[in-house]
């Protein structure tokens, strides 16, 4: 069996805090962006990684390309941990791995004309290529992305937002990527565009054979596109099923009050429907709650949620919550 | 009569780049206690709308056209009579806490202000009022957290007492800008619930401005659908979402990928949200929608009234609209 194209096996990150009121020698806080998380990609798989601000699914896409130091490993399918390379010996990697970002405008350099932004990985990661080349590379890729290519000596501010992330996918795509992670890619976008993006990002990942990482808050939009779906609370995996299956079937307390909150656009459905409430705010990630990090607003804990719940796995649907074995009440 | 009757309503702004029409011709009657949404997506004139109704526009704004509450038209109001109408009988929650609060002030003072002003309270008063009003929004510990800067509260906290903020007053009519877009989905159930109770409670009619068709359809009983500066389609809630008689409403429905029912793909409606400065001779959704005819380009549609309680604009019959 061939290996998965990407896997992580423990993945934390942490992030020292210093305040104003240190002492030089007192030491750090330590914030756990992310704390332990495992999974594994397979070719041409999408997988969802959904939950709320401050869950770390940001981090953990940097992290998995070396934007910010991590701990753990991942390993790249040819068997190499990403994690123990050297920028340099990672730089070869960084072409197989592409990212688009959440604020189209903003990631696109404003004083760069459309055809020089994408231009500029291929100057990095093909650095002997023709320049003639070059352009019929970008040429290509803009049609493929649905800009035109008269467009090219235009600059981002002349763009809507849609088209500017239109930008943002043909600037990773030009260099012809494996894995290609969207950190909320379409969350800035009117609904109407943002069927638009979402539609091209199926459509390429039909014909390119991509593997997509795709971070959202929103779980409709990752229910659409995902065959796996992760979701993370407090840097820690809550549950990891397969899409369908965590739509159907979420087992963890976490994933059923996530999916209760999100507005149904049907009235009938919408005034009809029970919102699990969850109790009070998100605990500070500086002091996290010990065991179980969901307990403190979980309507199921009990005094077993002090330890840090196993991982329970049903098929390929894994949770981690003491109960999860229990069935679950609707 | 109406509480509030909005006649003809247009907004523009002089830019250098040309004069946008921001809102053109918008009409709208909201009664006592009713909740009214108004979606759109951006650049549809939504918020402005709202602006221009309590004197909020950007100082190149004009307005033309009535608003009339309580037999006074809000628009050709001077300042100081607005300033005993706004907070105190039309009170507006905006969309992000954090920039709405004034982070210098404590929540005591910011929330005593309001009360000081319009109902000429003591401040010892006005602030006991606050309390009372912080605890209806459920804010745990509201005697002692009264005393905070707003940045000592959380982004559902603070939404929390912007809301209690604008009911201070008890107000006749409470305007929500996206009062959930900034927030989390769990905290935005919260928040929605609370202002559904609220409004129960205080039975104050709410406007509220999202482009979040989900919301619309938990909170609202009636609906307006905006793009490009126009109304394009009003009708009640259930009617709306079960058969959309614009093109455009259809549209957005059919954009929205939905957690609780499979679906193949996704429609995306074609082009590009609407260019305010050069906005189309006719209808502005022309460019964008698959029923287009040819009077579209050059007239835009009027709003007709082709069922009870519902109205639409659009040249194409209803009946090849609604599926």
């Amino acid at each position: 069996m061939s290996r998965p194209l990407i896997e992580a096996r423990d993945l934390r990150v942490t992030f020292e805090i210093r305040r104003p009121s240190d002492l030089p020698w007192t030491p750090p806080a330590l914030l756990k962006a992310v704390n332990g998380v495992s999974f594994s990609l397979e070719a041409g798989q999408t997988l969802g990684i959904v939950g709320e601000s401050g869950c770390g699914k940001s981090t953990l896409a940097r992290a998995l390309i070396r934007m910010l130091p991590a701990t753990g490993q991942v390993i790249w399918e040819d068997g190499t941990d990403l994690l123990t390379l050297s920028p340099r010996q990672m730089l070869q990697y960084r072409s197989r791995i592409q990212m688009i970002f959440q604020d189209p405008l903003a990631s696109l350099n404003p004083r760069m004309t459309v055809g020089d932004i994408i231009a500029e990985p291929l100057r990095t990661h093909r650095p002997d290529m023709s320049a003639k080349e070059r352009k019929e590379k970008v040429r290509a890729v803009m049609e493929r992305v649905g800009l035109l290519p008269n467009q090219v000596n235009r600059y981002p501010h002349e763009f809507s937002g849609g088209q500017c992330q239109r930008i943002g996918i043909a600037r990773a795509l030009v260099v012809e990527p494996k894995l290609l992670i969207c950190d909320e890619p379409v969350s800035a976008l009117d609904v109407s565009i943002q069927a638009q993006v979402v539609g091209l990002l199926e459509e390429l990942r039909r014909e390119l054979g991509l593997t997509i990482i795709f971070i959202a808050h929103d779980l409709s939009v990752v229910k659409h596109l995902s065959d796996d779906v992760m979701v993370l609370y407090l840097g820690r995996m809550m549950e990891k099923a397969s899409s369908d299956d965590l739509f159907a079937d979420p087992r963890h307390p976490y994933t059923q009050a996530l999916l209760s909150a999100v507005p149904i656009p049907d009235p009938k459905v919408e005034r009809n429907k029970t919102v699990i409430p969850l109790e009070g705010d998100l605990p500070s990630p500086m002091a996290p709650p010990k065991g179980c990090v969901f307990r403190t607003r979980c309507p199921k804990a009990q005094a077993i949620c002090e330890t840090v719940p196993e991982t329970e796995m049903l098929g390929t649907h894994a949770t981690a919550c003491h109960f999860a074995a229990a069935p679950v009440e609707a | 009569m109406a509480l509030l009757d909005v006649k003809n309503l247009s907004v523009q702004f002089d830019t250098p780049e040309g004069n946008i029409h921001a809102v053109n011709g918008v009409s709208f009657a909201l009664e006592q206690g009713e909740t009214l949404g108004i979606v759109g997506e951006s650049g549809s004139g939504k918020s402005q709308l709202n602006f221009a109704l309590l004197g909020l526009l950007a100082r190149n704004g004009r307005t033309s056209g009535q608003a009339i509450f309580e037999g006074q038209d809000l628009l050709s109001m001077s300042e100081r009579d607005l300033n005993r109408i706004r907070a105190n009988r039309i009170a507006m929650v905006f969309q992000d806490p954090m920039t709405s609060l004034n982070p210098y002030m404590r929540i005591s003072e910011q929330m005593a202000e309001v009360l000081m002003l319009h109902k000429g309270l003591s401040k010892r008063a006005a602030i006991a009022e606050s309390v009372d009003m912080l605890d209806a929004v459920k804010i745990p510990d509201a005697k002692n957290r009264v005393r905070l800067y707003p940045h000592e509260f959380s982004g559902g906290m603070r939404q929390r007492v912007m809301i209690a903020m604008s009911l201070l007053c008890r107000p006749d009519i409470l305007i929500a800008d996206e009062p959930t877009t900034a927030l989390d989905v769990t905290v935005q159930a919260q928040i929605m619930e609370l202002l559904a109770e609220l409004q129960r409670e205080f039975d104050m009619a709410t406007i509220l401005i999202t482009h979040d068709l989900g919301v619309v359809a938990g909170f609202c009983e009636r609906a307006i659908v905006m793009y490009g500066g126009r109304i394009m389609e009003e009708a009640p809630v259930d009617p709306l979402f079960e058969s959309p008689s614009h093109p455009y409403t259809r549209g957005l429905l059919d954009a929205i990928p939905r957690v609780d029912e499979d679906q193949d793909a996704l429609r995306a409606i074609p082009g590009n949200p609407p260019n305010m400065t050069g906005l189309p001779q006719g209808c502005p959704f022309a460019p964008r929608c698959e029923s287009v005819m040819e009077t579209c380009w050059s007239t835009a549609p009027e709003l007709v009234n082709f069922a009870p309680d519902r109205t639409r604009a659009c040249f194409r019959p209803v009946e090849e609209i609604v599926a």
